[in-house]
């Protein structure tokens, strides 16, 4: 039981808390003075150190780190030097537009990758058309894929806007279309990849070819022996994909000038806007590893062989 | 199986070279197309009709005619020589990403495999810290801490790259550490650090050559994404990612070909060295 | 061509055979060349009655079992005949196949780690092999087949999953799944080469009492010469492709009328004599490795140069059945297996 905690809870803790000493490294080594945005360059060096101590901006890089750790942990995470505002009201509304697009493109890619993954696996002769196409895939990022994207369809056909984020449920999904598709390219790639590999593995398992044995139907067996036992791996790169989106959508956003976190992280990094960056860092890092453990306890789960003990052979 | 037939396992040593498996022609074309690109990279001044830098304002946005094979940009600059040059910066990031953490992964994997125990536990916890970042957070926070340009990402790249690099070569180098034949090595004498770093290392090579075109690709595409957004290569250097964000403008009015062209020319490189690194892979596991 | 044909004692006319292959050839694409694997293998069996298919790796059993039940790979050339109760099964379509399989065929495969899904419990893996039956009546069926396959303790072992059961355990769960929905043909494929001997004598047993029990007819393919002529009523021996030899289990290990299958006999290591082991000379070769002759002309001790030039044809030979030019002659001159020099008496050699 101890074992089980440490390994789903204690661990993934301890590496959260390395990533952001990490994180708060990298910012604390910025480069260049953030007290010129607050006071201008013209001010004098009293008036420096006085704004730094009241900010305390003084103090030894540990401290700061805790005070910034146990500040972020109660969801205090700062005021903007840019825009004056809490960075936790700055992040707010703009973390669910990116949510929103990460969450189209997930299910873009799920829907879309998975199911070209089974047509390849399964079908000899579809796998090569399959396999071009995601040899293509992968090679395509997402800002190549924005541009092209808006080339077509916004600017020569006019189906959809560029720019913006749009209003209502229905606008803000037309405003996200293209974005979701630009960010999913590369991935339904990749999901497709390993899901023709993995469905076309199983396939040709002897435990299918068992099934096949005992007369059962083709649906039957493509549920039960070849998805069933697929199941594992197909779910591990889908996760990992969808973290991995969150990292994507600093291009995207970028690119299509919605208001989401990642243009935000963008923006911050060249404004240096050291508590937004810190924020937003910290979100990525920690979607990235909640998710990998999660999928690590789905696997334990749902793999019979690892959650009971052999036989003695 | 016999202790020869084992032992005839053991490159170079005690077998005659192994015959040759037939060439694979798609894994030679992408190859050469990847030749191609190096070339074009190296004697860009030699291949390109004009600089890539004067500007012309008398051509703005022009679409492709005799004088500009791919157009012009905003500036008026040649597209075309433009993304020849952008050749250099765009190659040559990816291909220092490559080498330093292809290096890096093997020498931790190797190492790790071969001398196992508190090494191998600890560097396990460093690569699973890296693991936490996706690799261009990690070159985000390079550009933080250290400014924008080429540099800073390069560097975090390298080091992004290497667990997943890593990762691979372990898995395999386990398999093979477990052999007889090494251990057969062993008993015959020959030294533990001669025979980690010569046989481990040939019979897996062509999987660290594997390994090292993917990371080509995949840091193209990340240091090309950084450039768009602006933290990486500065204007008015040309550099492949660069010229698609620049290209952006022109394109929302009509004039495609700046972004088309570095675009493109993104695409097919990461697809040749892609193409090339799946078929090495594929090869080395079938020697497996 | 009938090598078992089933007569009645009487003397009336005999029944159709229940597996009727003549003729069949099989090629399959390997390394993207069309290989022949199995080249005219004509074979019959009567209801409850056995074959067994002996022949070294590559000589194309495990093929020819998998063409009874249609398991090639996809895009296999096949050609010749197989008939199961007078039906061709190669033209059997779709929901046929299907029942076929799930009805009159039942398979035991080799390797039974591999060929049972570890993500189900073995309760699912018995109970998915009769899904026509009343839902609450599978349970009870799956339980009664453990119970006699020797299998203790059925209850908890539905619910376990086949990595927490060792190899001969799940061995006789995939026998109790075969002989599940009541087939009429077992097709066996080493069964027992996976396991331990102990394990192995064991499943045998098994087996043996669920065929008796139940008036299977059943094919079974080793590698094993003797093993096959302890459990089966025939001996078909097979090599590059082809069956050279058939005849009756009870003589066959003692007496054999072709070259190759006397050197097997020959091969075997034998517990009362001190000698350097007999080995064919040679290495055995696949169906399509094998020139216009006869299959075994390039390591026979005997060949002629007919037998390099054309094939013999199956003939009649007393009660066995032999493909080779000189049989008539070398009957007798074979090697044989008989005890060397003081040997103690026979009942060491052989239970």
């Amino acid at each position: 039981m101890l074992s089980q905690a440490r390994r789903w809870i204690l661990a993934p803790l301890v590496t959260l808390l390395a990533a952001s000493f990490v994180l708060f490294t990298a910012v604390w080594l910025q480069p260049g003075n953030p007290l010129t945005l607050i006071l201008g360059a013209k001010a004098s060096p009293a008036q420096y150190r006085y704004v730094a101590h009241k900010l305390g901006l003084d103090r030894p890089m540990p401290v700061r780190y805790w005070d910034w750790l146990t500040g972020a942990v109660r969801g205090n995470f700062g005021t903007s030097l840019v825009y004056k505002q809490s960075v936790a009201s700055l992040i707010a509304p703009r973390i669910v537009t990116t949510l929103l697009l990460v969450a189209y493109a997930s299910v873009i890619i799920l829907v879309v990758g998975v199911t070209l993954g089974i047509i390849g696996g399964m079908s000899p002769r579809a796998a090569p058309a399959v396999a071009g196409l995601n040899g293509l895939g992968v090679a395509i990022p997402g800002f190549v894929a924005a541009e092209m994207l808006i080339a077509v369809f916004a600017v020569q056909l006019g189906w959809f806007p560029v720019l913006g984020t749009g209003q209502g449920l229905a606008g803000r999904l037309q405003h996200l279309t293209l974005p979701a598709i630009a960010l999913a390219i590369a991935s339904i790639a990749y999901v497709s990849q390993i899901t023709r590999a993995a469905v076309s593995a199983e396939a040709q398992s002897p435990h299918v070819e068992t099934a096949r044995g005992r007369g059962l139907s083709g649906p039957r067996i493509l549920r039960r022996h070849v998805l069933r036992n697929a199941a594992m791996p197909i779910l591990t790169v889908s996760a990992l994909t969808v973290a991995s989106l969150l990292a994507g959508t600093l291009v995207v956003e970028y690119a299509f000038g919605l208001g989401g976190i990642g243009s935000l992280l963008d923006q911050s990094v060249q404004d240096k806007d050291s508590n937004v960056v810190l924020a937003i860092g910290l979100i990525l890092v920690l979607v990235f590893v909640i998710t990998t453990t999660a999928l690590d306890f789905l696997q334990y789960l749902m793999d019979p062989r690892l959650r009971l003990k052999g036989a003695a052979k | 199986m016999t202790l020869t037939a084992r032992l005839s396992r053991a490159p170079a040593l005690l077998r005659a070279e192994e015959p040759r498996a037939k060439a694979d022609m798609i894994a030679v074309a992408a190859g050469c197309v990847c030749l191609a690109l190096l070339i074009v990279a190296i004697f860009a001044p030699l291949i390109a009709p004009h600089q890539p830098d004067t500007i012309d304002a008398a051509a703005i946005s022009q679409g492709p005619s005799a004088a500009h094979l791919l157009g012009t940009d905003s500036l008026g600059r040649d597209v075309l020589s433009r993304a020849l040059y952008g050749a250099r910066l765009s190659l040559l990031g990816p291909a220092l990403v490559t080498v330093v953490s292809t290096t890096l992964g093997t020498a931790v994997a190797i190492t790790g495999t071969w001398v196992g125990g508190a090494f191998d536990r600890v560097t396990a916890r460093f690569m699973d810290i890296l693991f936490a970042f996706p690799g261009l957070l990690f070159a985000v926070l390079a550009v933080v801490a250290f400014g924008a340009g080429l540099i800073a990402p390069v560097i975090a790249l390298s080091v992004a790259y290497t667990p997943y690099i890593a990762r691979v070569i372990r898995a395999a180098a386990v398999h093979e550490r477990q052999l007889p034949y090494l251990e057969a090595c062993q008993l015959l004498g020959y030294s533990s650090w001669r025979t980690a770093a010569y046989h481990l290392l040939r019979n897996v090579r062509l999987l660290i050559v594997a390994q090292a075109t993917l990371a080509f690709g995949y840091s193209l595409l990340d240091l090309a994404a950084l450039s768009f957004i602006g933290l990486g290569v500065q204007p008015p250097t040309a550099e492949w990612g660069l010229m698609v964000s620049e290209g952006d403008s022109a394109l929302l009015n009509g004039y495609p070909y700046e972004s088309l062209a570095a675009g493109a020319a993104i695409v097919i490189t990461v697809v040749a060295f892609n193409v090339l690194g799946e078929r090495l892979t594929a090869r080395s596991q079938a020697r497996q | 061509m009938n090598t078992a044909a089933p007569s009645h004692p009487d003397g009336t006319a005999p029944e159709p055979p229940l597996l009727d292959l003549s003729g069949l050839w099989v090629e399959l694409k390997t390394g993207g060349r069309w290989r022949t694997v199995i080249q005219g293998v004509s074979l019959s069996l009567g209801a409850a009655q056995t074959v067994g298919i002996v022949g070294e790796s590559g000589s194309g059993k495990s093929v020819t079992a998998r063409s009874i039940a249609r398991l090639l790979p996809r895009g296999a050339r096949v050609g010749g005949d197989v008939r199961f109760d007078g039906e061709p099964v190669w033209a059997m379509t779709g929901a046929r196949l299907r029942r076929f399989r799930a009805h009159d065929l039942g398979i035991i495969y080799q390797d039974p780690r591999a060929h049972v899904n570890e993500m189900h419990t073995i309760g699912d893996f018995l109970t998915e092999g009769i899904r026509d039956q009343p839902a609450h009546e599978r349970r009870e069926r799956a339980i009664a087949a453990l119970r006699a396959t020797g299998i203790p303790d059925a209850d908890r072992r539905l619910r376990q999953y086949p990595h927490q059961l060792s190899g001969g355990l799940l061995q006789r769960v995939m026998i109790a799944a075969a002989i599940l929905p009541g087939p009429r043909l077992l097709l066996a494929d080493e069964p027992t080469t996976a396991l331990d001997v102990t394990t192995q004598s064991e499943v045998m047993a098994v087996l043996a009492e669920q065929r008796h029990g139940r008036q299977l007819a059943m094919v079974f393919i080793t590698h094993d010469l003797d093993l096959a002529a302890a459990v089966t009523d025939t001996i078909a021996v097979m090599y590059a492709g082809t069956i050279v030899e058939t005849g009756p289990s009870a003589t066959m290990h003692e007496r054999a009328l072709h070259p190759y299958t006397a050197g097997l006999l020959a091969a075997r290591p034998q517990p009362t004599r001190v000698a350097s082991l007999y080995t064919i000379p040679g290495r055995p070769i696949a169906a399509y490795e094998s020139g216009p002759g006869c299959v075994f002309a390039s390591r026979c001790a005997y060949a002629q140069q007919r037998c390099l030039e054309t094939r013999p044809e199956p003939r009649q030979l007393g009660d066995h059945v032999v493909s080779c030019h000189r049989a008539e002659d070398l009957q007798g001159t074979l090697l044989s297996v008989s005890p060397g020099p003081a040997a103690p008496p026979t009942a060491l050699e052989r239970a």
